[in-house]
């Protein structure tokens, strides 16, 4: 039985635009137990990034978190003051982006981005104390020569080392957890394994929790413990990883797991979802995925379905969940 | 049935790295491509895939002579294309056509989308006005779009549907070849699979060939005929896709094969990842160019810089040791589980009702 280090409370985060108010994220209940990692999964513009924005309070205006809570062992972070979450950044909770290149500053050596956070949170560091620290922050992500690396800029690096810097950086000050925005997408395959194997070292090592956010189902079968998948700003099936991939209940996730080509077989045409997603902007009334679901039914249309436990442990946010219960 | 429309012998593609601000003195090259053969059969799929840097994209522009080539000689229907200029160069491009990666930057924002598709037609003199409208409604409705959609602009689409656009595109001329260089790359799965989808149903109508080059080889797996994976500017193994995925020779595709995660836990921690970084195709290192990655390199591939040889029915790999490499070990047994293979099935009739 593990306790949960962060739990998110109906977290609603709305972003003010010349047509309104638009909701990216919609009313997410979530938990991240200790020492564990949970996969986010779905596509661009299921609001999956704006909520990790969330939960580090870094959504900018024109955005707020409008309703809702984030608790991290149990301190509620949505009512801090930007002074009490600066604190809370990097010490407690810690992120690493997509894009490697873009997240480092290219006029400022590796070492000098290394050490920033370490000197906000201790000024009186001092500066052999610092290198020190940062070397060994290197050494921890396997970056071979750290005391080289220390002084060199980021575009001596290649992307894999670039990714392990960024961890390095978001380690540094050992929080309790990593939220991991498609960290490996913009690697090639065998530098994704390295940086994937990296992760789940570091996590056994400290014991941190990872939220990990990602559109690949390869990557979060190979990570998560358990599973979120996200459509539309809302969570519409949340379970252990093995029962996601083995017990999908939502339309949505089989969509998902139909248009993954897989090594492991072969069809002559992928089972694709039709249509798009919808921007926000222009919600569908009824369950978001209507549109584009093939079991839709006249209810779908007009009730928006709860997140609800199909069995134990396994929730989904579909009125005809299991499908073959509805399938003529 | 296989008549070769596309043969490449021994292409290169050097870039000098010159150095010094008034005499710009020569100090390396970078072999972007050096040395790749292949051929491409009327109406087949061949994938060329690997790493970035590894020279795949650059071998795609050669074939279309969207840079010249340093060594080497591109035959298409027997015709040397490195050769010809002019008049009879239009008449190949027009039979070769490009789906590009990025379907935001591959569109020109000022045009509408019927000015695109209609554009390689104007530019190769094919129809007039009314035929080249009528071609642009035919080819939306191929592509999946809708006759309305010829009035507007790029930004109005999503990058699914620009990609249809650009797909459109390069068949308003009827080509017997498309180069699609990494097509569903920058897409959401669930449009990666629709594009995917279109592409093989678009092949089967009009005969087309593919070469497609990509980096993820489960959607390789899925499209292609055959395969070659390039590493540093050469083939290090070419293949059926068949033989190639079920006994990979060398122990590069072993590796990329073996770094991909499968979508089910079951079988998590199966992912080996390979040491290492790609090295400067600025200075290759001798020998086999894999040896310093390689886990079985041995004092030989260090030297000998080893031949694509012959291994198997239509299946050859650069390999000393290829012969004696132990059993790769890939398990791509599995699939679906059970529950989630009925749902599909549901979804899929579904979907089709």
């Amino acid at each position: 039985m593990s306790e949960d280090l962060l739990r998110i409370e109906g977290l609603r985060t709305v972003f003010r635009t010349h047509g309104g108010e638009v909701t990216a994220v919609d009313g997410v209940d979530l938990s991240v137990p200790r020492g564990r990692t949970l996969g986010i999964v779905g596509e661009s513009g299921c609001g999956k990034s704006v909520l990790s924005l969330s939960i580090m309070r870094l959504v900018a205006h024109p955005g707020r978190i409008a309703a809702g809570r984030v608790l991290l062992e149990g301190r509620d972070l949505v009512g801090l003051s930007s002074a009490e979450m600066r604190q809370v950044r990097g010490s407690q909770v810690a992120m690493i982006f997509q894009e490697p290149m873009t997240s480092l500053n290219p006029v400022h050596t590796v070492g000098f981005q290394i050490t920033e956070a370490m000197r906000a949170h201790d000024p009186r560091a001092s500066a052999t104390e610092l290198r020190e620290r940062a070397i060994e922050a290197l050494n921890r992500v396997r970056i071979p020569s750290p005391d080289r690396r220390f002084d060199e800029y980021p575009h001596q690096l290649s992307g894999g080392m670039r990714q392990r810097v960024m961890i390095a950086m978001a380690l540094a000050c050992r929080p309790k957890l990593l939220i991991a925005d498609e960290p490996t997408t913009a690697l090639d395959v065998t530098v994704q394994a390295q940086i994937l194997d990296l992760l789940r070292d570091l996590q056994a090592e400290t014991g941190m929790s990872i939220i990990l956010i990602t559109h690949d189902l390869g990557v979060v079968a190979e990570m998560a413990d358990e599973v979120a998948v996200m459509y539309a700003g809302r969570v519409v099936e949340r379970a252990e990883a093995g029962a996601i991939f083995g017990d999908p209940m939502h339309p949505y996730t089989l969509g998902l797991l139909g248009s993954v080509p897989r090594l492991d077989e072969e069809r002559e045409t992928l089972l694709a979802i039709d249509g798009s997603v919808p921007p926000p902007f222009a919600l569908p009334k009824g369950c978001r995925f209507h549109p584009r679901c093939p079991f839709a039914a006249a209810e779908c249309k007009s009730d928006q379905p709860p997140l609800r436990e199909v069995v134990s442990g396994h929730s989904a946010a579909c009125l005809r969940a299991p499908v073959e219960a509805f399938a003529a | 049935m296989s008549e070769t429309l596309l043969e490449v012998t021994g292409l290169a593609k050097h870039y000098p790295v010159r150095k010094g601000l008034i005499v710009a003195k020569q100090v390396g090259t970078v072999r972007a491509v050096d040395g790749v053969s292949f051929s491409v059969s009327r109406g087949e799929t061949l994938a060329l895939v690997g790493e970035s840097g590894c020279g795949k994209s650059t071998t795609a522009r050669l074939v279309l002579r969207l840079i010249e080539p340093s060594a080497g000689s591109i035959r298409f229907e027997g015709v040397d294309v490195t050769r010809i200029t002019g008049a009879a160069q239009r008449a190949m491009r027009r039979r070769m056509q490009i789906v590009f990666q990025d379907p935001y930057a591959s569109l020109n924002p000022r045009l509408t989308v019927a000015e695109t598709i209609a554009e390689p037609m104007l530019v190769h003199g094919i129809g007039d006005a009314a035929a080249r409208r009528k071609r642009v409604e035919e080819l939306l409705s191929l592509v999946g779009l809708r006759a309305f959609h010829a009035q507007r602009y790029p930004h109005e689409f999503s990058g699914g549907q620009r990609q249809r656009i650009g797909i459109a595109r390069a068949l308003s001329v009827q080509p017997d070849l498309v180069v699609c260089d990494e097509p569903v790359s920058a897409l959401d799965v669930s449009i990666q699979a629709q594009v995917v989808n279109l592409l093989k149903d678009l092949q089967r109508r009009f005969g087309l060939a593919y070469l497609f080059i990509a980096h993820d080889l489960a959607v390789v797996k899925h499209v292609a005929d055959r395969v070659a994976v390039m590493y540093l500017g050469q083939i290090v193994e070419i293949g059926d896709k068949r033989s190639l995925f079920a006994s990979p020779r060398h122990p590069y595709t072993r590796a990329l094969l073996s770094a991909i995660p499968h979508p089910d836990p079951e079988r998590r921690g199966q992912v080996k990842p390979l040491g290492g970084d790609l090295p400067s195709p600025l200075n290759p290192p001798p020998g086999c160019r894999f040896h310093t990655r390689c886990p079985f390199a041995q004092e030989r591939c260090r030297r000998e810089v080893p031949e694509l040889r012959r291994l198997g029915p239509g299946h050859d790999a650069a390999c000393h040791f290829a012969e004696t490499l132990p059993p790769a070990g890939l398990d791509f047994t599995g699939g679906l589980s059970e529950n989630a293979a009925k749902r599909l099935a549901l979804y899929a009739k579904a979907r089709a009702a």
